[in-house]
């Protein structure tokens, strides 16, 4: 088990090295920040003392060897806009995205997990039906869309709800609930198609003739061998709605870290495009190291192999 | 072929079918959406702005789905935005579906050290969100039709390569492609005429599985107005320009948001039926 998980956290900062690679190419195509920076009729000469300051008058490999050095230490230079630690500027955003991101999360696992076993027990009749439209209709429902109904249904229309920020808990609920609804429908429909899967088994079939209660068959023997493909999707789902679901991010104006990326992408910030999908990798290797444990624990077949 | 549409029309098949429907009536409004007889969808009208859907049991009207902001026909909007949509989404998937596959045959057949780099090259792709990668690109690059399609097909070759190299390894070593190498058949004429025809079923299940993700992409992309740029139409740009007026004209968000959903959810009906119909073991995340 060590060695496994030692080879996966070597997968993963070779990614993350992949990831920043990237990143600094791509974010040196996206062309001079000079230009925004200065004011107006600023002179050559000025443009010329700043793109020195910036580091942007050394050769590419030496900017890209500087960069790497950098963060490693978590440096990755002061945004152009804020002038202070880019790294900072990202970091601040975190608990915005997070509890979003968890929010989502919480109220997908729980409404996913009660739909989905909901189905799998009522196997052919209404229930199973239902539910199974509304996890296809919840799949097929882009996230930017549903959010701008439920800004029409909550806010505008009962005015129950605040349109957007991130000034009271209340804010939280409608982003929450746009992000958690396309959660619920994956893991509704990846638990029915597993339980359905597993209740097939001849150790489910054991267990009943032994006389268990349905309950604890259900808990024991069936809940629990279906887990490991909804673990692998909500590792997934972590990864991408912790990376700051950026469309979301934006109808609501809620200041996360998708948002702050997509500003300093407007704004040519290097360093704070850097730093925030730094952070984002990051999080998705970290989250995926999780996962692999978890598998460890669900299923000890994977535990021995090593 | 006949087996086809028996499994298409019994059992669960029903929604397999009405997907494809939907998709063939799509298509088909894309096509000869100019025939109609529609208002232009970019001829604005300061004197109808806004103007709420005509759409009634007594007939049509003169704006079924309402006017937006500029006074554009939302219904016609929506007909030329679902040229854009699907020309783009289409033209994405199969060029991400060729590099993927491509790419998917060489690293599964060589193997090697293109093998581990190409896997690599996977891994990070994956380790970063697509939205955030495809804005990158698009930023670096400005947005532009061509560039849109790049990006996209750039961003979805990933999952066609996976199952790809998962099949090529799998059918590398039977008799059949032994026996073509040992009569002196060429590697690229071992890949494209005994490998390829194998990995096509799990590639155009993936395709149809990636062309839902693309359009949501696309849109998506086009709400942050980096996407299709105007005045041609395209669904996630109405969208985010009717936001604006979202208190006084719930129909600018409403239509083509629904026209998105539905193009979405009869790709995914026939994507997953194909999934269970072609290869069942695909359900594996």
């Amino acid at each position: 088990m060590a060695r496994y998980l030692l080879g996966r956290l070597f997968d993963g900062l070779v990614a993350i090295l992949g990831v920043v690679t990237i990143v600094f190419v791509i974010s040196r195509l996206l062309g001079d920040p000079t230009v925004l920076l200065l004011p107006v009729g600023a002179t050559e000469a000025q443009m010329a003392e700043l793109r020195a300051g910036l580091g942007l008058d050394r050769p590419l490999w030496e900017q890209y060897l500087t960069f790497l050095a950098g963060a490693a230490q978590g440096n990755f230079g002061d945004s152009f806009q804020f002038m202070r630690p880019a790294l900072d500027v990202v970091l601040e955003r975190m608990p915005a995205t997070m509890a979003l991101a968890f929010s989502a999360l919480g109220f997908g696992l729980v409404f996913g997990a009660v739909a989905g076993s909901l189905a799998a027990l009522f196997r052919g009749t209404v229930v199973e039906a239902a539910v199974m439209v509304l996890a296809l209709l919840g799949q097929a429902t882009p996230v930017f869309w549903l959010g701008l109904l439920l800004i029409l249904l909550f806010a505008v229309e009962l005015g129950l709800l605040p349109t957007g920020g991130y000034d009271s808990p209340a804010s939280l609920i409608l982003p929450a609930l746009t992000l958690g609804t396309f959660t619920t429908a994956s893991i509704a429909r990846l638990l029915r198609s597993g339980m359905l899967d597993v209740l097939r088994d001849d150790h489910v079939r054991t267990a009943r003739a032994k006389g268990l209660k349905p309950a604890t068959v259900f808990l024991w023997h069936v809940a629990r061998n279906s887990l490991i493909p909804v673990v692998t999707m909500t590792g997934i789902l972590a990864g991408e709605l912790l990376g700051g679901s950026v469309v979301t991010e934006t109808v609501f104006s809620w200041p996360g870290v998708g948002r702050v990326i997509v500003q300093a992408m407007e704004a040519k910030d290097f360093p704070v495009v850097q730093a925030g999908v730094m952070v984002i990798a990051t999080t998705f290797v970290v989250i995926n190291l999780f996962v692999d444990l978890l598998y460890g624990i669900l299923d000890p077949r994977i535990r021995r192999r090593g | 072929m006949r087996d086809f549409w028996r499994a298409l029309t019994r059992g669960s098949g029903w929604l397999g079918l009405a997907g494809l429907l939907l998709i063939v009536v799509l298509v088909l409004l894309a096509a000869f959406g100019p025939l109609l007889d529609l208002p232009d969808p970019t001829r604005t009208n300061l004197r109808a702005r806004m103007v709420a859907p005509t759409l009634s049991w007594a007939g049509l009207g003169a704006h079924p789905l309402g006017t937006d902001q500029l006074g554009r026909d939302i219904l016609s909007r929506i007909v030329a935005g679902s040229r854009v949509t699907l020309m783009v989404a289409g033209a994405a998937v199969v060029l991400g579906g060729i590099l993927g596959t491509l790419l998917g045959l060489a690293s599964g057949y060589f193997g090697g050290l293109l093998d581990r780099l190409l896997m690599r090259l996977v891994d990070i792709q994956l380790a970063i969100p697509l939205m955030l990668l495809a804005l990158m690109v698009v930023a670096a690059l400005g947005p532009s039709l061509h560039n849109l399609i790049g990006v996209l097909a750039l961003v979805s070759w990933v999952r066609y390569a996976r199952i790809v190299r998962g099949q090529v390894l799998a059918v590398r070593e039977r008799e059949f492609v032994q026996s073509a190498r040992a009569i002196g058949a060429s590697a690229p004429r071992i890949l494209l005429v005994h490998i390829l025809p194998n990995v096509l079923t799990p590639a155009v299940v993936v395709a149809t599985l990636e062309l839902a993700r693309v359009i949501v992409l696309e849109a998506g992309l086009s709400f942050l107005g980096l996407g299709v740029q105007p005045p041609a139409p395209s669904w996630g740009r109405m969208l985010a320009e009717g936001r604006t007026y979202i208190s006084s004209a719930w129909w600018i968000i409403t239509f083509p948001g629904l026209a998105l959903m539905l193009t979405v959810l009869s790709v995914n009906l026939l994507g997953d039926w194909l999934r269970d119909y072609l290869d069942p073991r695909l359900k594996v995340r």
